[in-house]
């Protein structure tokens, strides 16, 4: 069968029932009541929650074969807590768990396709399988019963409140918490920051398990997850490593492309209508991503635009601007660096916000209903806009979804933001090789040979005027993908077999497309 | 219009393929794709073929192209020329430009060349780099060497080196070249380019030696990193009581040419040639910066 991007899909994978992408802001099919396996707890005074070690909590936590776990993500390549837990769980001999994360990054001293290899885990469900374990899918060299099932942030709370995603175990890395669970990301040895992705696992997950490395005298303030939902905690020396969340201030580029890049996506934004006093924005933190947010400073400077807030992950960039009053409230449902994780306690507009409340838009609502600019990262985009933020020119797992097709549907004006070429690879193709992102959803792609505009989105006319009064280069993305192609020749295409190693979920739970097993030559 | 504009030229390394792709798609006016000093020895013939290759079948069509070749009296220069003139670029630039008569020596082999390669001849046009105390000195004989001649511009790290003097941001030791560069090219009526500012780190010392630039009059300068290019375009962005004169000089030409007038003149100036290349510069630079929207 094929969904509505003419992308064809299987029936099914597996056990898994695909559901074709149908296009933007379809019902979801669960309309039910919301989906918990929390249990009702029962504390008295005197109880405590302290247990010495994660193999205490592991075994308190009823853990057993089958189960699904989660862990959250924000400490990125900086994070130590999923290696202990995974080594104690293998040590145990539990086996075949559902591997659950908001993402799976690259971790220094972990390989989580050992704990594959070995059995420990079966099925894997996140945001993005980047890193070795990505590689040994794509390439065969590890085979899953089940295709990974990738969705962008704003679908794992829905995943879960609909009942997709059962989790029985979440072990919450908190920089600090009392012997109750109440803790935080904003304070301690090493703190993260927002620990937006954590709150609808606590939330719904049958066993929540805080590791901390700050124990504090109860309450632990400020609270980012209350104790009413937290069963056990557990003390360890180091969770993290918050100098490796991001390189922060310093990652400013200086590659002059970048820069371009930028400095165009900015002006796309400042040369719009909705560039006004109030205005919402997410940036992101990629360089070029970074560097627009510099360029969007200096323009806010120059014409005294304040935006009402920013989104998202949230990056020592961004801080400045509230610094400067440039942005009044920071909404963070992640932060990107080490001085953007120190931020939520220093400064009154900087918030955490649960990462269901930034993306989620089957809920009661959404940050990003509310945004007007976002700024996208790429591999690749298409001649129909489609995006693909996961697999490279190889066919290699390069990225997440993160929230890419959160942003790109619900802001106004989404801006994806790449070089039309890199290296020898055009980045602007016929067709992407995995969708992640539908086109309809993208208003306009921004590259250093121009802007094209896509004439489906829904603000084509309203942006096309606005651009054509400034000097920005209006071409057609045919134009950029003929020139990319031109420059670099026309690729071959990436061989693969039909065998589905992960499957891509849009917003709403059906599917964007399937990633298919390289061909490794004979 | 665009190729009208002569304010940024940037160079990029024939021996990069990477950066001469990139480098088309910065602001500048001018790309200089570079065989001489950024090619070490070992790379010429690679980068000869490379830079070929990229003007030839990839030419930025809305930038004016140069390919800078080796040295006059370089083992390379027979090779280079012939690369050069069939790969169909706007101009070619010539380094350490001293005498005219070497001017003409070159102006005759691109003749054989063009010929041989079925291209109009004379189109190909020459940029002439002063970068010595002997070429300041020729400035203005180099100039009018040749019609193929269409601009000079100043080496100043050459220059100074060849005086014996310090190079310095501030750049006293270079006011005498800048002078003889520009004397000659509005005597000739063609393009002054004003030497590089070699920091490209030291935004405020380039906004600084933009001023020298437009106030002796310069049209241009050479940029070293795409980072510069923005303050040197920025800097010829011309004044309205400008675009209102060059606005003038060429309504004044489209009636003598309705009328058939042979000589044109303004408040009682006639209207010489490079009057009209300048009011049409202007123009083509107040569109550049978003001042003045264009008939064609």
């Amino acid at each position: 069968m094929r969904n509505q991007l003419g992308i064809e899909l299987p029936e099914t994978v597996g056990a898994y029932q695909v559901r074709p992408y149908m296009g933007l802001d379809q019902d979801q099919p669960y309309c039910g009541c919301i989906v918990s396996q929390r249990k009702a707890g029962h504390t008295k005074a005197g109880d405590t929650k302290l247990l010495p070690s994660i193999e205490d909590a592991i075994l308190a936590s009823g853990l057993k074969d089958g189960m699904t776990i989660s862990f959250h993500h924000s400490f990125r390549e900086g994070d130590f807590t999923v290696g202990m837990v995974m080594e104690v769980i293998a040590r145990l001999g539990i086996r075949n768990l559902v591997f659950a994360p908001s993402a799976v990054v690259n971790l220094q001293g972990f390989r989580l396709s050992d704990y594959v290899k070995n059995g420990t885990i079966s099925r894997i469900e996140a945001s993005g399988i980047r890193g070795e374990l990505g590689d040994a899918l794509m390439s065969g060299e590890i085979q899953m019963e089940h295709p990974v099932i990738l969705r962008p942030h704003g679908a794992r709370p829905r995943a879960i409140e609909s009942g997709e995603l059962k989790i029985d175990v979440s072990f919450i890395a908190a920089s600090a918490s009392d012997e109750f669970g109440n803790c935080t990301g904003q304070i301690g040895k090493n703190p993260c920051g927002s620990l937006g992705y954590s709150f609808v696992d606590a939330h719904y997950a049958a066993k929540v398990v805080v590791i901390t490395d700050t124990l504090v005298d109860y309450p632990c303030c400020p609270t980012s997850i209350s104790q009413q939902y937290v069963d056990y905690v557990v003390q360890v020396d180091q969770i993290g490593d918050p100098e490796k969340i991001g390189k922060g201030a310093a990652r400013v580029t200086k590659n002059p492309r970048d820069l371009l890049i930028a400095q165009r996506a900015a002006q796309v934004i400042t040369a719009s209508r909705l560039y006004k006093n109030g205005y919402s924005f997410q940036t992101g933190a990629g360089a070029i991503s970074i560097a627009c947010t510099k360029f969007l400073a200096k323009t806010s400077k120059e014409r005294q635009v304040t935006a009402s807030f920013a989104l998202g992950g949230i990056t020592a960039a961004i801080l400045e601007m509230y610094d400067e009053g440039l942005v009044k409230t920071l909404a963070c449902s992640q932060s990107f660096d080490a001085a953007a994780a120190k931020a939520i306690y220093d400064r009154p507009g900087v918030v955490e916000i649960d990462n269901a409340d930034y993306a989620n838009p089957y809920s009661k609502g959404c940050y990003l209903n509310h945004l007007t600019f976002g700024v996208l990262a790429a591999l690749e985009v298409d001649t129909d806009f489609n995006v693909n933020i996961l697999t490279g020119s190889s066919g290699q797992m390069m990225g997440g979804l993160g929230g890419g097709p959160d942003v790109a549907a619900g802001a106004d004006i989404s801006i994806v933001a790449l070089p039309i070429i890199r290296g020898r690879t055009p980045s602007v193709v016929k067709r992407v090789f995995t969708c992640c992102t539908p086109g309809e959803s993208v208003a306009c792609v921004v590259t250093q040979a121009g802007v094209a505009l896509n004439p489906k989105h829904k603000h084509y006319a309203m942006l096309k005027a606005d651009l054509e009064k400034t000097n920005l280069k209006i071409v057609s993305i045919q134009e950029l993908q003929s020139l990319a192609e031109s420059l670099t020749g026309t690729p071959k295409p990436i061989p693969t077999t039909d065998r589905v190693v992960a499957v891509v979920e849009y917003r709403d739970g059906s599917v964007v497309d399937v990633i298919r097993q390289i061909k490794t030559e004979p | 219009m665009k190729k009208q504009l002569k304010r940024t030229s940037l160079y990029a390394s024939g021996s990069s393929a990477a950066k001469m792709l990139e480098a088309r798609f910065y602001n500048q006016d001018c790309i200089v794709y570079d065989l001489e000093d950024s090619v070490s020895q070992g790379e010429k013939d690679a980068a000869r073929f490379l830079v070929y290759q990229t003007v030839r079948y990839h030419k930025p069509d809305n930038q004016y192209v140069l390919i800078r070749v080796n040295g006059l009296y370089s083992a390379y220069i027979e090779e280079d020329l012939q690369a050069a003139v069939r790969a169909r670029p706007d101009a070619i630039r010539l380094p350490k430009v001293e005498h005219p008569e070497e001017v003409q020596r070159i102006d005759q082999k691109i003749s054989e060349i063009e010929k041989a390669a079925g291209i109009p001849v004379g189109t190909t046009e020459l940029w002439c780099n002063i970068e010595s105390v002997l070429g300041a000195v020729n400035a203005q004989s180099i100039a009018t060497a040749s019609l193929r001649v269409v601009a000079l511009a100043l080496g100043a790290e050459d220059y100074t080196a060849s005086m014996g003097a310090l190079r310095t941001k501030a750049g006293p030791e270079i006011f005498y070249a800048r002078m003889q560069v520009l004397q000659a090219c509005r005597l000739a009526g063609i393009s002054a380019q004003d030497a590089v500012f070699s920091d490209f780190r030291d935004m405020e010392g380039l906004k600084e030696d933009l001023k020298t630039t437009r106030t002796l009059g310069f049209d241009g300068k050479t940029v070293i990193h795409p980072s510069q290019i923005d303050l040197v375009n920025a800097a010829f962005t011309p004044s309205k009581k400008e675009i209102r004169y060059a606005e003038r000089v060429l309504a004044a030409l489209r009636d003598g040419e309705k009328q058939s007038t042979g000589v044109v003149s303004l408040d009682g100036s006639m209207i010489d040639k490079p009057m009209e290349i300048r009011a049409k510069t202007i123009l083509a630079q107040a569109e550049a910066a978003g001042m003045w929207k264009g008939e064609d």
